[in-house]
């Protein structure tokens, strides 16, 4: 009898929307990948960035000049098949540069980034977590920070710490922590309300699992997607700041920096621009795709 | 009758409404305001009523899910709203709820095996393979095939996710499960298998439940004893066949009233109620109800009627049945 009406019950359960003949856990992440996948140009941004990684890991096979070696000789040439992207007003070879470069601005793009996550978050998650007054305070300061025009502020931060690459990276990171914490507040403030949040409560959670185990790893996806988009603009504001000379130093080949240095000779050797400009364009551009198509995957109700 | 195992005195919860820049306090809705009940081991009690009376506030109060601005709480025989909240996290053991939302109340990037897994880790039963077991075990009981473990929340329908959420209530071997509308969020094909899975499980386990829901065919199927609220009180509190058969309130009556018969030859008187609910926060002098009662009286608009015992087990609050009221109307 009982087990008749076990079975009862049972049957109705494999409905039949789902044909279960294998048992596949499907998690949310793999369902966004591939939903990723589908998005065409998050692919292109995505090789675009693969390419100028491995470009930046393979540097030094691929290049045929070194980094700063001058040649007065070949001074501002035209891109030929022993200079691709022709030289600079002092000859050096600007394809070296770039590809140089590329390990710069990448590299400055993933620290900035992981520090401004970093703290970010943290101070978001404790704002969000704790609210009352504790909010308040860290609220207001974002606000503060957000009220300045972000170069200005980081132009304000270098000018104190004084004008290096490393400064610089330090200064994207902190412009852009109050980014990652509002998002990061608000995302949490809404997953406090959420019913499996207060199931957890009703388990006998204590509050500091509840807060791993349940609110962080639900507000992960924006973070995500914050991240990628944040990683192009810190690589375009260090070429900002590189370009006013607050950033990297000459013989440095950050792009920001060719491009200044390389201002006045915009009209007689146009390449010395051209190629800085639009590597920066172009990893901005793959980062911002790859952003956009995430958030497309991670966040299907942002979807129109 | 049995033990009482959870009994509920006075219990109040005020929200407090605030405005201005600074957030300064401008009123109080009183969600629930004065219910009391027991429940006695191994029954059902349900608690209907219409949205916003309260009912749901009462169940999250009783757990305290929200900590009830007044009040008593004992369950087993010990005063649940002085512990501490160590205390009460460990007590939560044996007392579970069952949510409405089957899509809210799973964590969605979380595998059932975790979901079910957790409240056994938290309490620290088992260990990492008896917990696995179990977790087997009661998604069997529930219903649901043993592969489900591996898989997550959003791979499963309504009803399914349901039976989910009440195998999380249960795998802990509670006393006490509050419903909180257990079954309104499901279609009505599914709401019968839930109903009757949660049926089966009170009897194999001998569980203790607190029904809430506002479909009251629903409550009287799996009641054995059934609250009415309204407006944050508790009107009227019977057996089960005593309070479909002999409703006393005249809220109560209404309700029934409205519950559709399926013999259409079969004349039905219906009270219709005139008005709306009145607001919370400014809840009507005196009764609740007298702004909406037909037999109001003028003594409802004055005194709060105290809900007492009327006949053997059935409670009201309601002038009609004060001994002093009636001989005064009869005397009209």
């Amino acid at each position: 009898m009982e087990t008749v009406k076990k079975q009862e019950t049972k049957q109705p359960m494999q409905g039949p929307e789902k044909p279960q003949k294998k048992v596949e856990s499907i998690s949310p992440w793999k369902e966004a990948y591939w939903q990723l996948r589908k998005n065409k140009l998050a692919i292109v941004g995505l090789c675009i960035v693969l390419f100028f990684i491995l470009i930046a890991a393979l540097a030094p096979f691929i290049t045929t000049h070194t980094v700063s070696g001058m040649n007065a000789a070949d001074r501002l040439t035209g891109p030929s098949s022993d200079y691709w992207f022709g030289t600079d007003y002092s000859g050096r070879d600007i394809f070296t540069r770039i590809v140089y470069g590329a390990q710069i601005s990448l590299i400055v793009g993933f620290f900035a980034v992981t520090g401004a996550m970093f703290f970010g978050s943290l101070l978001g998650i404790v704002a969000g977590y704790y609210g009352r007054w504790v909010d308040m305070l860290i609220s207001r300061v974002f606000d503060i920070m957000l009220a300045f025009p972000s170069i200005l502020l980081a132009i304000a931060i270098v000018a104190m710490l004084g004008p290096s690459l490393q400064n610089a990276l330090i200064a994207i990171a902190i412009i852009n922590i109050p980014i990652f914490g509002r998002l990061v507040r608000s995302k949490v403030i809404s997953i406090r309300q959420e019913e499996y949040i207060l199931a957890a409560k009703a388990q006998g959670m204590k509050s500091s699992r509840i807060l791993i185990h349940h609110v962080l790893p639900n507000s992960t996806a924006p973070i995500i997607v914050q991240a990628t988009l944040g990683f192009g603009v810190a690589i375009l504001e260090a070429a900002a700041l590189g370009f006013l000379g607050l950033g990297a130093q000459a013989p440095t080949p950050e792009w920001g920096r060719m491009l200044s240095d390389s201002r006045q000779y915009i009209q007689s050797a146009p390449w010395t621009v051209l190629f800085p400009g639009l590597s920066i364009m172009l990893v901005v551009l793959g980062f911002n795709m790859i952003g956009d198509g995430l958030r497309d995957a991670l966040d299907p109700k942002m979807k129109s | 009758m049995s033990k009482p195992l959870l009994e509920v005195k006075g219990l109040k919860k005020y929200f407090d409404v605030t405005g201005g820049v600074f957030s300064k306090k401008v009123g109080e809705v009183k969600a629930v305001d004065d219910v009391s009940f027991t429940v006695y081991e191994k029954e059902v009690l349900g608690i209907v009523g219409e949205s916003g009376c309260g009912k749901s506030t009462t169940g999250k109060a009783l757990l305290r899910l929200t900590e009830p601005t007044e009040g008593e709480v004992k369950f087993a025989g010990k005063d649940i709203i002085s512990l501490s909240d160590e205390e009460m996290r460990k007590m939560r053991r044996d007392m579970q709820i069952i949510f409405q939302d089957p899509y809210a109340s799973l964590n969605p990037r979380h595998k059932i095996e975790k979901i079910l897994g957790e409240p056994l880790l938290v309490h620290g039963i088992g260990s990492k393979k008896e917990r696995r077991e179990k977790v087997e075990r009661i998604l069997e009981i529930v219903g649901l095939p043993g592969e489900a473990a591996q898989r997550y929340p959003h791979q499963f329908s309504g009803g399914q996710r349901q039976r989910i959420g009440i195998a999380r209530a249960l795998i802990v071997n509670p006393k006490l499960i509050v419903c909180d509308e257990p079954v309104s969020a499901l279609d009505v094909s599914i709401q019968s298998q839930i109903l009757n899975l949660m049926e089966d499980l009170q009897e194999e386990f001998g569980l203790t439940y607190v029904f809430i829901a506002h479909d009251l065919s629903v409550v009287r199927h799996i009641s054995d004893r059934v609250g009415v609220m309204y407006l944050g009180r508790m009107v009227e509190l019977a057996d089960n066949e005593e309070l479909y058969e002999n409703p006393m309130h005249p809220y109560t009556r209404s309700l029934l009233s409205a519950v559709p018969d399926p013999d259409p030859d079969k004349i039905t008187e219906r009270v219709i109620l005139e008005g709306d609910v009145p607001s919370p926060s400014n809840p009507p002098s005196g009764c609740a109800f007298h702004t909406r009662c037909p037999e109001a009286m003028d003594i409802c608009k004055q005194v709060r009627p105290e809900f007492t015992e009327k006949s053997v087990n059935h409670f009201v609050a309601c002038h009609l049945y004060d001994d002093d009221v009636k001989d005064r109307s009869q005397i009209k």
